[in-house]
């Protein structure tokens, strides 16, 4: 089994929340999750606990694991074995009790392209019921700049417009807990730090977790109180970033990436690394 | 501030379903080759077949004395075959925007999703047959409403069937993403020379008669026909059709979910693609 709780490395930074709640309720908790497609062993036991009010970072190469676990904790995925906990209610057996309290955003998945982003965030309010939806969507339009193109088709949009509309859907519903799969990818630099500096503002004004699977180690570093560092369906390494990084003794997380990608162990580091 | 409307998490939801029926309308009304695609095929239907019938009623003597038989089984098969078209091309639209992974994470519930579809498929079928049986009126004299109340009976039959083919083979495409896509188009298909639509069940051979007498859409167009040549209503018949339809219709939606859990054991529904 591979379970951390918090951070053993540096402190986390002022403005950061603890990495992982000290025995308190969690926002997720995992234990022991396998998922096997036929043959291949897409998640192979894996356990971990995510504090409420935290960022969490879910790093790995592809085919690491990180969307399958993303999925299992939304209940899209059926794990072979071992469990899923989120908000207090057992996934997938009470997903219903709290998927209103959940959102999430996915390169996988788009808004639907004839409507406008108005019909969009309209109909998505209304499935997660948000009452003074009107009032909601102005405000979501005012945060995230959509006002200029909120009566345009969702397909007339540029990249960095449609990912803000995903932002926006993701958090129509005021979620406590957001699932994140890769939420800048494709983003010029500008945008995507932008969306950076929302996500941050949102997780402190509303003491939301955040969970988030990204290939941009930057963003990880910037954003995350925790990393975790999934290889062939295992953690690998589970720490806060500065944590994981005196570890291997790198100066960035991108380094630390390729240490654990090409298989350099930590005591295969350069001199200094714990 | 918005907030979240407190619904039991476990309850069918208005809210939910009217959303969805709004998103379809949404998307309707936004293109006018959807729109002309509801009308135009039914209407072409109706011109070729009804002087079809108009040619051999003065060939023949039965089809004289049948008037409207072979324009009221266009009719009828049109609401079987519109009927599923619409409940799947709705589900289908899902699959091609690529929102199922959006729907699936929010608060609607299957049975939701269902409902709403099927309101879909009665919203199209209106735009599609109302012309359809006006152009019967004017074109050819035959006047569809003035079956009276047990054209509610066969509407209902019709509809319901429609519905469980439309929830088996959106259940399919589910698990098996758009590569099933083909079924859609063509499942009614199967149905049609065991329906008996432009003939009686007695011209099939005796052991196919016993097939095509568990299917309800061959209660229907014999019902049609003894009332249009007969001028009798076989309530029997309908009440038979109503009992297989309850069958079908419960044992289409639990194959339905058996497909959803087994897209979730495959990791299928965040896919969707061929």
């Amino acid at each position: 089994m591979q379970q951390r709780e918090t951070g053993q490395g540096q402190a986390p930074a002022a403005n950061q929340a603890p990495a992982a709640d000290q025995g308190g309720s969690a926002a997720i908790e995992i234990a022991h999750l396998v998922k096997v497609y036929k043959t291949t062993r897409a998640v192979d036991d894996i356990s971990f606990r995510i504090a409420r009010g935290s960022i969490t970072g879910l790093l790995g190469g592809n085919g690491a694991g990180k969307t399958t676990t993303i999925a299992m904790i939304m209940g899209l995925v059926l794990p072979t074995s071992g469990s899923v906990s989120v908000l207090g209610a057992k996934i997938p057996e009470q997903r219903y009790d709290v998927l209103g309290r959940m959102n999430f955003e996915s390169p996988y998945v788009d808004m639907p392209m004839r409507l406008t982003v108005r019909q969009n965030l309209t109909i998505f309010g209304r499935l997660y019921a948000v009452k003074h939806l009107r009032e909601r969507i102005d405000q979501l339009a005012a945060d995230l700049d959509l006002k200029e193109f909120l009566d345009r088709s969702n397909g007339k949009l540029s990249a960095g417009q449609k990912t803000r509309v995903a932002l926006a859907k993701a958090l129509i519903n005021e979620p406590d807990l957001l699932l994140l799969d890769e939420p800048t990818a494709s983003l010029d630099p500008d945008t995507a730090d932008w969306v950076r500096q929302h996500l941050e503002t949102y997780r402190k004004t509303h003491n939301a977790t955040i969970l988030l699977a990204s290939h941009n180690m930057l963003e990880v570093e910037r954003l995350c109180d925790r990393v975790i560092i999934m290889k062939r369906g295992k953690i690998e390494d589970d720490d806060s970033p500065e944590g994981i990084m005196a570890r291997y003794n790198r100066d960035t997380l991108e380094e630390v990436f390729l240490d654990v990608a090409r298989g350099r162990t930590r005591e295969g580091a350069p001199e200094g690394a714990s | 501030m918005s907030e979240i409307v407190s619904h039991h998490p476990r309850a069918i939801s208005l809210q939910r379903i009217n959303a969805m029926v709004l998103r379809y309308w949404y998307l309707l009304i936004s293109s006018w080759p959807r729109l002309l695609e509801l009308i135009y095929w039914p209407a072409l239907q109706i011109i070729t077949w009804g002087f079809l019938q108009n040619y051999i009623s003065q060939a023949s003597g039965f089809f004289a004395k049948a008037g409207g038989t072979l324009i009221g089984a266009v009719i009828l098969w049109d609401i079987l075959f519109r009927g599923q078209l619409g409940f799947s091309i709705s589900f289908l639209e899902e699959m091609w925007a690529r929102n199922l992974g959006n729907l699936m994470m929010s608060p609607l519930k299957p049975i939701e999703f269902l409902l709403s579809l099927m309101i879909m498929s009665l919203i199209r079928l209106a735009i599609g047959v109302i012309p359809m049986t006006l152009l019967a009126l004017f074109f050819f004299g035959f006047n569809f409403y003035a079956i009276g109340l047990p054209l509610i009976a066969f509407f209902c039959n019709l509809i319901f069937t429609s519905w469980s083919v439309g929830v088996f083979a959106s259940g399919l495409v589910l698990r098996n993403g758009l590569g099933a896509e083909s079924i859609v188009w063509t499942l009614m298909f199967a149905v049609m020379p065991l329906a008996c639509i432009y003939y009686p069940v007695e011209v099939l051979p005796a052991w196919l008669q016993l097939v095509a007498w568990t299917l309800p859409p061959t209660y229907v167009f014999e019902g049609m026909r003894s009332l249009l040549i007969d001028h009798v209503f076989r309530a029997d018949l309908m009440v038979w059709a109503l009992v297989i339809n309850a069958i079908l219709f419960a044992a289409s939606f639990a194959v339905f979910l058996a497909l959803l859990q087994s897209a979730k054991r495959n990791g299928s529904l965040l896919g969707g693609g061929e």
